[in-house]
């Protein structure tokens, strides 16, 4: 099999337990609404203070979402006994981690960007804003779910995952959040984003090359 | 007769040893630095021009910040030697090493606090340098967390080495992320390379108690490697020799 093939195989499966199990799949979703809507609650419904901090809710919501998801991405593949198969078997552990971050952001990433459109609207974001909050949020997302990837087989199984896991990842999540808010920030000032959009662009290419390692690192230590 | 386990005990023992005649020289050499540098700094070094005597506090926040960072560092060579040649003894380095930086860490943040009220008028703004020193103590807590979570302490202490080295290509990118983010805290006064904009007679305690730190920091992980190493090796017959006292 070709490195395309299995990586394919992966996300195929993952796919397919997303179809079968839909309301498990629409969980990050519902939480990242519910996340933005909490926002209109604390801080009143002033249209005007809402349109300045809507970018940076939906990104902190986003981060959020990303976070809490990814505990699930590999544990029932850690209980029912599959991980262990793979990691003895010999199969290409980075190619499988590359496969989960893939269908982690599929999953996750690319439906809170399309649900981020609404949310924005709804928090009369103006549209040169949100065409920059979604960029940046596709490219950040793919950082998220590569980073979360390797977080997130370190941590499978552990007493206290799902917490534990947030702990872990956030921090490392800041440099997506400083780009992406400065970006929106600059687009609402009318200034270019393009230097932003570059170091994202970069952080993208960088966990493409180094997180598949670093998740294949963590499963051989997990079920070594 | 396994000589891979007649091995990995010999280094353990000798470890231990090492670590216990190694000790007293460096908590006295400890001692007598951190005698020099506190006199020199808090008494003998002449007030600045600006900030009066409460620059003072510099003497214990930046040797506290270099540890911050030398320490994760450390911590993250120890990790990457762990995982690679397996060496128990890396394994109980990186472990020990993580409470003591993020101690460090916690002591650069305070005694920041402390100066930043007399001299920025507040105890925290977020600027770059005070808000990097504060992710990367989320960046040891995290570490620490790893390890108390795993009950094999090999599993751990190399799964805590795998989110150390993650934690060290991202370093870079949040200090500078964060520096462009916001900045107000001063530049570095001692660089390697320039000639330092501070006074000889500052410098010289300053770099004294640096040394100290780095002693105690030696110190320190020499002690916690030795109740690691102790827990390592509990079911070992030459641990329970030392417990009967023999």
């Amino acid at each position: 099999m070709t490195a395309v093939t299995i990586m394919l195989a992966v996300v195929r499966r993952e796919l397919l337990r997303a179809v079968r199990n839909q309301a498990e799949a629409l969980y990050p979703l519902l939480f990242f609404a519910l996340c933005v809507l909490l926002f209109p609650f604390a801080l009143g419904s002033d249209t005007a203070l809402l349109s300045r901090v809507a970018a940076g809710v939906v990104w902190v919501a986003a981060l959020l979402a990303s976070a809490l998801s990814l505990e699930a991405l590999f544990r029932a593949d850690y209980s029912d006994g599959t991980l262990e198969v793979l990691v003895v078997g010999g199969a290409s552990l980075p190619l499988l981690a590359l496969g989960k971050a893939l269908a982690h952001w599929l999953l996750s990433g690319l439906p809170v960007l399309v649900l981020a459109v609404p949310l924005g609207v709804a928090l009369e974001l103006p549209a040169a804003v949100l065409n920059t909050l979604l960029a940046t949020l596709a490219l950040g997302s793919v950082v998220m779910s590569l980073l979360g990837a390797a977080i997130s087989a370190l941590t499978v199984g552990l007493r206290g995952g799902g917490l534990l896991l947030a702990m872990l990842i956030l921090p490392l999540y800041i440099p997506v959040l400083i780009f992406g808010a400065s970006a929106t920030a600059n687009a609402a000032l009318g200034l270019p984003v393009t230097g932003e959009l570059t170091f994202l662009t970069g952080l993208v290419v960088l966990a493409l090359t180094l997180t598949p390692w670093a998740t294949a690192a963590a499963l051989r230590i997990r079920m070594g | 007769m396994n000589f891979a386990v007649l091995h990995k005990y010999a280094a353990l023992t000798h470890a231990y040893r090492l670590s216990r005649s190694l000790s007293p020289w460096l908590a006295g050499g400890c001692a007598l630095l951190f005698t020099w540098g506190l006199v020199g700094g808090l008494l003998l070094a002449p007030a600045d021009y600006q900030q009066g005597d409460s620059f003072r506090i510099m003497y214990v926040h930046v040797p506290a910040a270099w540890m911050s960072m030398f320490v994760y560092m450390t911590m993250a060579a120890a990790g990457a030697v762990a995982l690679i040649w397996k060496l128990k003894i890396a394994e109980i380095v990186a472990r020990a090493s993580a409470p003591l930086g993020a101690w460090f860490t916690v002591l650069a943040l305070v005694t920041g606090s402390v100066w930043g009220k007399p001299m920025w008028g507040t105890w925290w703004v977020w600027d770059a340098r005070l808000t990097s020193e504060l992710i990367l103590l989320f960046l040891y807590l995290g570490v620490i967390a790893l390890h108390g979570a795993l009950d094999d302490r090999r599993a751990a202490a190399r799964a805590g080495a795998v989110l150390a080295l993650i934690g060290v290509v991202n370093i870079p990118i949040i200090h500078y992320s964060v520096q462009w983010w916001s900045t107000l805290h001063q530049g570095p006064t001692v660089t390697q390379f320039a000639k330092p904009s501070i006074h000889i007679d500052m410098l010289i305690p300053l770099l004294v108690m640096i040394s100290a730190f780095q002693c105690y920091f030696g110190w320190s992980l020499l002690v916690r490697m030795r109740s690691e190493i102790l827990a390592y090796d509990r079911n070992a017959s030459w641990v329970r020799e030392l417990g009967r006292g023999t």
